[in-house]
């Protein structure tokens, strides 16, 4: 700095202009790279609006728009024609992924407070077990669970799914459980000198002092089974009846005649990436604080 | 380079502070390796002492009991043998009963429903289903015979296992409340009444009520399945030992010793599959690893960086990516990828390939590709992540190098890196481990291809994840999938395990300044 006072700098050296240059290539890279980021996702909907039949095309633009895609995914008689089950594999979705929300983020949160302020025998011994199944690949088991659902007669619907979904709810205690150890801990003795229950405790204090955790949590566990498409295509079997969407959009590109259902395809992809993606831009600043803080606890 | 780099030019520091970047990172590498060896050292000496420990720890629980035993009046002595005898006597029927009914419905069940399973065990049934028909040796008609099912043989045994756990764990309970009973009425108080008990469950006791129902969830439908599964890597369970038209049994470790030297037949392929997958899924973790952690820590620079606007915006921009639900943005992006699809189109009118290239075509083009495309779909959630501790470096370590005259870029190597790598050093090794076991990523985008003649049921592109979904699923080979499985585990607990030992050296707050 000191070289700098005893002359006035050039305007290609001043601060500002540095700053400007420096800026303006930001915004260009910024730019360049949001257009690579957006523009699958733009293909996909613009490409649900086309007109001409058949699969993927060298154009990046339709010749001509419809609605038709959309409206054949809902007609009766077009679904009939084409076994495609939309509306219903849709609602399936909607119960899997609401049932899933409601029962995991009660387990997880129970579970999180559980392991950050109760003090018991099994805590750590339970803490080291979950860390050792969490290393065995997920769907490794996935053999037998399904062959447990076939005995509990749950196989080819959708409560099974919600069962594996919610069972290993418990599982997922790292963020939430972080985020209740950041809560100063005289809250509670404070409480307890008042004669507060430790359930009294979660419910009344620890609770309302989450929101953004609890949030966090309901989002990712209604995401999850939302897209799932692993564990669905393995428990629903054939049961067209049954599918989430995940299934049933992929069930529909294997299928021999794709060329004729593609941009249909695409339909329901909008459809189904639309409620989730209005969601997550809404409360883009839970999910921020939930990501940011299960990173710092490693 | 503090204060010098203002001072030196630019062809002089430049390269200095590569230097520097360099020599760290050697010994950050040499770090690494040596704490690899210590930590596996560690593991074996703690784990002999774990092992001691818990047979001190049996006996310490043994010897308790037999204390009771000896201390106990009448009461406390029959709860050993009538569960809630202790409790019904001392009126808390409600426990009291609950305790009993526990008892006799799972000493009932286990022989009534489990013992014809659970005899079963050590061949894993020999009795093949078969149909009713004509039998010509003896010229007359044979009724259907329902032979043994060796899956359900395994699966019920092993049920039959954890329930008698869970069955020990209440019998150990009931004898505390026996004795705690008995003690209560010496010292002349009441025994607790089933209100206070139920106080107790929500306070107390609270963990109980919490756990139980996860505990019972996690039980039925992880750990049992994984014991199962852990189980099945011992069998001969494949496509043609499928019960119950065909059993399966145990054969001892002749599934890993196929996997590792299978020479000839039906599995000689299948130890060079192991080694190309395995090598593969390290080298796709490490590019994923860190390529996604580099550029989005880059990109979160960028987004935050002072001075520029519509950050909101842009952060959306790619939030968006995040949000769409990952089997269709993939399949979207293999659309766009195919032979037909626009982007090949696209670089054919650049000039920049030729009309016989093909993104997922060969082996080479195809994983450059993934790791690509993974950029995409990872390098949002590492910006958003990074974001957040960006804004938590203290400002004036900043504040302090600037007016040592330090450069962005000094900055940025000496200050943001180090920072960032020191708070999300433990996430990174969770997310190698989480890269090894990605799914979606190969799956929908290549599939796993492509094929390949010398590998076994998989094709250049899987991972081991993926391989191990084929297997299951595709090829029904059951047993060589949990054999895989167990192989991921210990890969993934060998990481894990440096974790551990490297959390342990960044446990210092005070160590990054």
């Amino acid at each position: 700095m000191a070289s700098m006072e005893k002359r006035k700098p050039r305007f290609f050296q001043s601060k500002r202009f540095l700053e400007n240059l420096s800026n303006t290539f930001v915004y260009a890279f910024l730019a360049i790279l949001s257009v690579i980021w957006v523009i699958p996702i733009f293909w996909l909907v613009i490409q649900s609006f086309r007109a001409e039949p058949g699969s993927v095309q060298v154009n990046f633009f339709p010749q001509n728009y419809t609605f038709q895609n959309y409206l054949n995914l809902f007609d009766p008689v077009a679904l009939a024609e084409t076994s495609i089950k939309f509306p219903q594999w849709f609602l399936n979705t909607l119960i899997i992924a609401t049932v899933t929300m409601v029962v995991s983020t009660i387990m997880v949160l129970l579970t999180s407070y559980a392991f950050s302020r109760l003090r018991f025998g099994a805590r750590l011994p339970m803490m080291q077990l979950i860390l050792v199944l969490g290393l065995f690949p997920g769907f490794m088991s996935m053999i037998a669970v399904f062959n447990i659902l076939k005995l509990l007669n749950l196989t080819g619907n959708i409560w099974g799914l919600i069962f594996i979904y919610s069972g290993g709810a418990g599982f997922g205690y790292y963020i939430a459980k972080g985020y209740f150890d950041t809560i100063s801990k005289a809250i509670d003795e404070a409480a307890m000198i008042d004669g507060a229950s430790r359930s009294q405790i979660f419910w009344h204090i620890i609770l309302p002092l989450s929101k953004p955790i609890v949030i966090f949590t309901a989002l990712t566990s209604f995401i999850g089974p939302w897209g799932d498409y692993i564990f669905a295509r393995v428990i629903l079997l054939d049961n067209t009846d049954s599918y989430n969407v995940a299934v049933g959009l992929v069930w529909i590109t294997q299928r021999e005649n794709i060329t004729e259902y593609f941009t249909t395809f695409l339909a329901g992809s909008v459809l189904v990436a639309l409620p989730i993606t209005l969601l997550f831009v809404f409360m883009q600043r839970y999910y921020i604080e939930g990501v940011t803080g299960g990173s710092i606890k490693g | 380079m503090k204060d010098e780099s203002k001072s030196m030019p630019f062809y002089v520091w430049i390269p200095l502070a590569l230097w520097d970047t360099l020599v760290a990172f050697t010994k950050s590498i040499f770090g690494f390796f040596s704490s690899i060896i210590l930590s596996i050292i560690s593991f074996f000496i703690n784990f002999g002492k774990r092992f001691v420990q818990f047979f001190v720890l049996l006996y310490k629980m043994f010897d308790h009991y037999v204390q009771i035993f000896i201390k106990g009046d009448v009461n406390t002595r029959m709860s050993f043998l009538v569960m809630g005898w202790g409790s019904i006597i001392h009126k808390q029927y409600v426990k009291g009963i609950g305790y009993l009914l526990i008892q006799i419905g799972i000493i009932t069940s286990i022989f009534t429903v489990f013992w014809k399973y659970i005899i079963k065990f050590t061949t894993l049934g020999t009795q093949v289903t078969s149909p009713a028909g004509f039998d010509p040796t003896c010229n007359c008609y044979v009724p259907a015979t329902v032979g043994d099912n060796s899956m359900l043989v395994l699966l019920f045994s092993i049920a039959a296992l954890l329930l008698l756990f869970g069955l020990f764990y209440v019998y150990t309970m009931n004898i505390e409340t026996a004795y705690k009973n008995q003690q209560l009425v010496k010292a002349g108080k009441q025994p607790h009444g089933f209100k206070k008990d139920l106080d107790e469950l929500l306070n107390h006791r609270f963990h109980v009520t919490v756990l139980t129902f996860p505990t019972l969830f996690a039980f039925t439908f992880t750990v049992l399945p994984l014991i199962f599964m852990i189980l099945l890597a011992f069998t001969n369970f494949d496509r043609f030992h499928q019960p119950p038209g065909t059993l399966f049994t145990w054969v001892g470790l002749d599934n890993f010793i196929a996997m590792f030297s299978g020479k000839t037949g039906y599995y000689r392929f299948l130890p060079g599959t192991l080694v190309a997958i395995l090598r593969w899924s390290f080298v796709w973790a490490f590019f994923a690893t860190f390529l996604n952690y580099f550029f989005g820590i880059i990109l979160a620079l960028m987004i935050n960086k002072k001075g520029i606007r519509l950050k909101k915006l842009w952060r959306t921009a790619f939030v968006i990516t995040i949000a769409v639900p990952q089997f269709i943005s993939l399949l979207v992006i293999n659309f766009f990828l195919n032979d037909l699809g626009p982007l090949k189109n696209l670089f054919v009118d650049l000039g920049w390939v030729s009309q016989g290239f093909s993104f997922l075509g060969t082996a080479e083009n195809a994983r450059i590709t993934v790791i690509i495309v993974n950029l995409w779909v990872g390098v949002p959630y590492t910006m958003l992540m990074t974001s957040g501790i960006l804004m938590n470096i203290p400002q004036d370590l900043y504040e302090s190098a600037t007016i040592d005259g330090a450069g962005t870029m000094t900055k940025f190597f000496k200050i943001t890196m180090p920072y960032m790598f020191f708070v999300t050093g433990p996430s990174l090794l969770t997310a190698f481990i989480g890269n090894i076991n990605s799914f979606g990523v190969i799956y929908f985008l290549t599939g796993g291809g492509p094929s390949s003649q010398t590998l076994f049921q998989a094709g250049e592109t899987d991972l081991l994840v993926t391989w191990l979904f084929k297997l299951t699923l595709f090829e029904q080979d059951y047993k060589m999938a949990s054999t895989l499985g167990i192989i991921i585990f210990v890969i993934s607990s060998f990481i894990s395990l440096i974790m551990f030992s490297k959390i342990k050296g960044v446990k210092d707050e005070e160590a990054f300044q």
